[in-house]
């Protein structure tokens, strides 16, 4: 089985639209899964630019998939699938 | 994203949005579109009945951003002449809260309900405890009478199946001093002959109602008139944004800034100064200590000596600490009592502001916030012009697309000390002092780690009394839980905020002591 990886954006624009409360996963993720899956803050990740208009920052990536308006219960249900579909 | 967090998300676009509108070539026509661009014709409506609604709320949202009292709007003013207006206005005004009233439709008003969990029991002790005679019973269930209800919640308390329930209004709630209330309407307004401008209320409602209102279009004036704009900022920003407050502030600077300065340089003053105060005021009581343990020596209740004990005590056993606007507003509203024993020291911002101001007579100052309460104190402080708070900074830096990350390290042209930046956490102010004495056992810190009715109960009593609860002699006092950090414009959890803030100024020089 290969790790997960959740990228958690701390670019500005991420970090001030509600970003700064994802910095917890840095906790709670290994706490819950060990090293099943890493977690890491990331510069922007370049969507904040892309995707203005809908303004869906905070983004998190977990592998390929992009999170927007992500929250603490988001990103943990989503690697929950993850890990089930594995 | 739970309600608030979404509410909060929102006035964050908005403003974004507005400082975008300003730097376009149309700012009143790019302004009257917020609404339109937020809501597009066709989109799926995310909260609220329909479209137009949504839009209209967010027109209201938007007049704050642009620093009017929505409460005054009637409806027939268009976002583009408002944007007018905030561009004309010379003078800020001196309310700092707004509500949206509309946003209060969803909130129920504060009273006891009785819900059907009610057994309709014999022993109906719910009517034995309402002192009020509010209780009837109707079907075999119990009712209250809402004109007879005095909200004792007795009944609460006694009800054997816990079927009765107090249903809040988060604001009225949040507010210590009883400023927000909402009426026979069901709307929020807020009283501000009491209010302390301490923001509660705007973290607490879980709909987003009230804003502060913001002054961002004012000092974007200053910036684009080419004046000298001069940005301060509050000790608890090092905790709030990505990267480090060197960074930070080549990131304030590419914002349109043209010098940044950390109050904590005038939190350094505030610390020596309180700490002369305290050991002047002190002196008093050593020496009363002295004069008594002398009387007990001499044999105490000798024939002739006179009662000692009657005698009148005017000496002062306590200082409370001063840099607090919540708390400064607290006094001035609804504790006088207290006054005596506050320390006249000055605040960080008011130093920090004159040594500015001394240097640079002509130039624009703005003090970066984590709360409300500072546009208090800077509106009748001559040498702070306006205030940005943390998240009007964060829009600030999103709709000028700057990464704090990318940027350079700028330096600072007086490093501040450790002590002076731990100013921002509750216990950094009595830690600032103590550390500036020579004698740091002699202080004995108490602290008010935020302003609730019970906590100002105690404050009360200590005023009242004379003495400070375990004889303590320093009374640090914040009006937001966890200080600063905790304020109604912070981004960052406390908690996560704190460490952040430990991390920085661990590296930093100690306070000097004083002579
Ligand atoms: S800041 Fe997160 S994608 Fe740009």
């Amino acid at each position: 089985m290969t790790k997960i990886s959740v990228k958690v954006c701390l670019g500005t624009t991420c970090f001030v639209m509600g970003g700064s409360n994802l910095q917890e996963l840095n906790n709670i993720i290994p706490r819950k899964y060990g090293d099943k899956v890493e977690v890491t803050g990331s510069n922007c990740l370049g969507l904040c630019s892309i995707n203005w208009e809908y303004s869906k920052a905070p983004y998190v990536k977990i592998d390929d998939d992009v999170i927007t308006e992500a929250t603490v219960e988001k990103v943990l249900d989503a690697i929950e699938k993850k890990l089930g579909n594995n | 994203m739970n309600n608030a967090g979404q509410a909060i998300h929102l006035k964050k676009e908005i403003l974004v949005r507005i400082i975008r509108a300003f730097f376009s070539d149309d700012f009143e026509e790019q302004t009257r579109l917020i609404p339109y661009d937020m809501r597009p014709k066709g989109m799926e409506v995310p909260y609220r009945c329909c479209v137009y609604k949504e839009r209209a709320i967010i027109k209201d949202r938007t007049i704050a951003g642009l620093g009017f009292q929505i409460e005054d709007d009637d409806e027939t003013v268009s976002l583009a002449k408002y944007a007018k207006r905030a561009l004309e206005r010379t003078k800020i005004d001196e309310k700092n809260l707004t509500v949206l009233q509309a946003a209060c439709k969803g909130c129920a008003t504060n009273r006891i309900f009785i819900t059907d969990l009610c057994q309709g029991c014999i022993a109906r002790p719910c009517i034995s405890n309402c002192k009020f005679g509010a209780i009837s019973i109707v079907n075999g269930k119990s009712v209250i009478d809402d004109s007879k209800c005095k909200k004792c919640q007795m009944c609460v308390a006694a009800c054997p199946y816990k079927a009765i329930v107090k249903i809040s209004v988060p604001c009225e709630d949040s507010c210590p001093v009883g400023a927000i209330k909402k009426d026979e309407t069901g709307f929020a307004s807020i009283d501000y002959s009491k209010c302390i401008n301490c923001g509660k209320c705007t973290a607490a409602c879980p709909f987003g109602a009230v804003h502060e209102k913001s002054q961002i279009i004012d000092i974007l004036k200053a910036i684009k008139s080419k004046k000298k704009v001069i940005a301060m900022v509050a000790p608890s920003i090092a905790g709030q944004f990505p990267g480090n407050i060197y960074q930070l502030k080549t990131a304030i600077e590419k914002a349109g800034f043209d010098e940044v300065y950390e109050v904590a340089q005038g939190a350094d003053i505030t610390a020596a100064n309180e700490a002369k105060e305290f050991t002047e005021r002190m002196q008093g009581v050593k020496e009363k200590n002295s004069e008594w343990l002398g009387w007990v020596n001499e044999g105490g209740y000798g024939e002739n000596s006179e009662n000692k004990e009657t005698e009148k005590d005017d000496i002062l056993h306590f200082m409370t600490t001063s840099c607090c606007a919540g708390y400064n507003q607290l006094i001035k509203k609804h504790l006088p009592e207290i006054k005596p024993y506050v320390s006249e020291t000055k605040t960080p911002m008011y130093y920090t502001a004159e040594i500015v101001k001394k240097e640079f007579p002509d130039a624009v100052t703005v003090f970066v916030s984590p709360c409300v309460a500072k546009r208090a104190e800077s509106y009748d402080n001559p040498n702070v012009d306006y205030v940005m708070n943390y998240e009007e900074l964060g829009a600030l830096f999103v709709a000028r697309k700057i990464e704090i990350l990318d940027c350079e390290e700028g330096k600072y042209k007086v490093e501040s000390s450790k002590q002076a930046r731990n100013f921002g956490f509750s216990g950094g102010v009595a830690e600032s002092v103590k550390s500036a004495l020579k004698d740091e056992n002699s202080v004995k810190p108490f602290v008010i780690n935020g302003l609730n009715k019970e906590s100002i109960r105690q404050l009360k009593k200590f005023a009242k009394e004379g003495i400070c609860e375990g004889d303590c002699n320093l009374i640090e006092v914040m009006c937001c839980e966890g200080g600063c950090i905790g304020g109604n414009a912070t981004m960052n959890n406390p908690k996560t905020a704190k460490k952040l803030i430990e991390q920085f100024s661990n590296n930093s020089r100690d306070i000097e002591k004083i002579e």
